[in-house]
């Protein structure tokens, strides 16, 4: 058990750095593209990792009900489709509007 | 569509279609529900089967030659791309938390042998996973990419060594 609050720990303390990573990002970089790299990136492996962590905490704290981790895996299925397309859409929309990507040396936005 | 084939190919075709269908919504059935006595087991399989033949077309597009094969090379490309994943986000982890923040974003075109839709939609979505770079769009008839990176280098790894690409192509044989 003590392995496993380990490993448990662990995800979810590296899917919250990733998640905060990303949320610094969305502060921090210039313009629209960029900050989507952030987001989209970020909270795809963040969100997958948490999930992952209360997955295997499930699994081996209440074994009577597997179906749960195994909705769990589909949840993580699904951010890893649904994320990168969202991110896509959003990009494709901006690029569409024609929104100019900020190039090295100019202001912020 | 196949062409220039009997119409004994196509109802097998269809058949499979329709298994692959039934099959998945099955799997669905059962792990959403929860419940597994006869009555609710039986009552889903029903509705799958129904739902199954009237819509097959819509969740199976395609010719389905060959696709059990380019599933099971799909499945062997995701750990890859789990691993490229990782790299991506401690990528933009670096780029975030560094005091100069060393970003230097441009756009890049380039063209791609793929034409099908999964496989577009693959490297698409591989693309924006992976360290630095997100598809602005695609263009379906040339195979033609536009991809924002984030700085020179991930510009480079799609332009020049051209890694994903070939894996892709390579997974759903459209070299």
């Amino acid at each position: 058990m003590v392995i496993v609050n380990g490993v448990v720990i662990a995800l979810l303390g590296v899917g919250i750095f990733f998640l905060l990573v990303g949320s610094i990002g969305l502060l921090r970089f210039p313009d629209f593209y960029t900050r989507l790299h952030a987001t989209g990136k970020c909270d795809t492996l963040g969100g997958g990792l948490i999930i992952l962590g209360a997955l295997i905490y499930h699994f081996f704290q209440y074994p009577e009900t597997p179906l749960v981790p195994a909705k769990l895996a589909f949840l993580i299925f699904f951010i890893f489709m649904a994320n990168p397309t969202a991110t896509h859409a959003l990009m494709k929309a901006a690029y569409k509007t024609g929104l100019k990507p900020w190039r090295l040396g100019e202001e912020r936005r | 569509m196949a062409f220039g084939r009997g119409e004994e190919m196509k109802l097998g075709e269809r058949a499979f279609k329709i298994l692959l269908t039934f099959g998945i919504m099955a799997v669905f059935w059962i792990l959403l529900s929860g419940i597994f006595d006869a009555f609710h087991l039986i009552s889903g399989l029903i509705c799958c089967a129904i739902v199954s033949v009237i819509s097959y077309d819509l969740l199976v597009k395609g010719e389905s030659e060959e696709k059990l094969l380019k599933s099971l090379r799909l499945l062997l490309y995701i750990p890859w791309e789990l691993w490229q994943i990782v790299l991506a986000n401690i990528d933009v982890a670096y780029r975030v938390l560094h005091p100069k923040m060393p970003i230097d974003p441009l756009i890049i075109e380039f063209e791609t042998t793929l034409r099908k839709e999964f496989s577009l939609v693959t490297l698409a979505n591989s693309i924006t996973l992976t360290p630095g770079t997100i598809t602005i769009l695609v263009e379906p008839e040339k195979g033609k990419f536009w991809v924002h990176a984030i700085a020179k280098k991930p510009a480079a790894a799609l332009l020049v060594d051209q890694t994903m690409q070939r894996k892709v192509a390579n997974v759903f044989m459209e070299t």
